[in-house]
């Protein structure tokens, strides 16, 4: 029993940690709520199709920004998505650099879109790694026989 | 909270989900169903075009406006096109109260680009990522719920 109180404050210190340090917002509540009996691993299916989106695009957007002739439509149509999918899940770190992307790319700034392509792939592996973390103890609360305490 | 069945023969109400990305769709499909609306995606305009021409039918349209191939505003025209094809039955469906509602979905939210998505004859708009309240707001605005 006190195992599982443990474990679900932990749950809730490092979920509350997450909304403090800006990694996630209140999207990733509407998120949560979403989630039911019908669909328990709603949160996380999403959330995986966001990791598999983003790499992808992160992909796309080193491609692009190593060609002798830059794309900047393309690069601004990539961050677009990306700023939109990780907007959609509340993963407000990511967005913020994607904004800020995007204003380099109307100016056709290849250093600052550069420097932002560096950041978003750090805050991307900082909030995938940290969601991960939430997953994992999520998955011990509840093997330990614990319930999710949502909304935190 | 009020979800509704529709009309009283029991039939949901009926909305298709348009955007490129999939995160997205994923997210929007589970908010209709949780107000027990059964939908259906589309990945781009031109989809949504052949899936009218074959015949499907929608009481509510979520419409990204920046999709790749054909975007909101020229599917807007398209469907023009079709209702003045197809305006007796448009007006006969009319008459007995069903209408597809086209609802714009989209990040931007400067005055103008918003007019001209409106403008293009769009029934409601809404910005990105949809919530449950908004929703229930577009189906209030249509009188699908009490």
């Amino acid at each position: 029993m006190d195992s599982v109180v443990l474990l679900q404050r932990q749950l809730v210190d490092y979920t509350a940690q997450l909304f403090n340090e800006g990694f996630l917002d209140d999207q990733f509540n509407q998120l949560q709520q979403l989630q039911d009996e019908s669909n328990p691993d709603f949160v996380v299916e999403v959330v995986t199709l966001f990791f598999e989106d983003s790499e992808r695009l992160l992909n796309e957007l080193a491609k692009a920004l190593e060609q002798q002739s830059i794309d900047y439509r393309k690069i601004d149509a990539h961050v677009h998505q990306l700023k939109g999918s990780s907007s959609s899940i509340g993963a407000q770190r990511v967005q913020k650099v994607c904004i800020a992307f995007r204003n380099y790319c109307e100016e056709r700034n290849i250093e600052g879109c550069q420097k932002c392509l560096q950041q978003v792939k750090n805050e991307y592996s900082l909030v995938k790694t940290k969601l991960e973390t939430l997953f994992k103890l999520e998955q011990q609360v509840l093997a330990a026989g614990g319930s999710i305490p949502w909304p935190m | 909270m009020a979800t509704s069945n529709g009309s009283s023969t029991g039939t949901k109400i009926t909305a298709l989900v348009v955007d490129d990305d999939r995160v997205i769709n994923a997210i929007h499909c589970k908010l209709l169903n949780k107000l027990g609306i059964e939908n259906h995606v589309a990945a781009n305009g031109k989809e949504v075009v052949d899936l009218h021409c074959s015949g499907k039918k929608f009481d509510l349209i979520l419409m990204d406006r920046d999709m790749p191939i054909m975007n909101g505003i020229e599917y807007q025209s398209k469907v023009t096109e079709y209702s003045l094809l197809h305006g007796r039955q448009q007006r006969e469906l009319r008459a007995m109260g069903v209408r597809s509602i086209i609802v714009g979905v989209s990040t931007r939210s400067i005055k103008q680009e918003i007019q001209e998505f409106m403008d293009s004859g769009l029934d409601d708009y809404q910005e990105k990522p949809l919530t449950s309240s908004k929703v229930i707001s577009i189906l209030h605005k249509i009188n699908f719920v009490d």
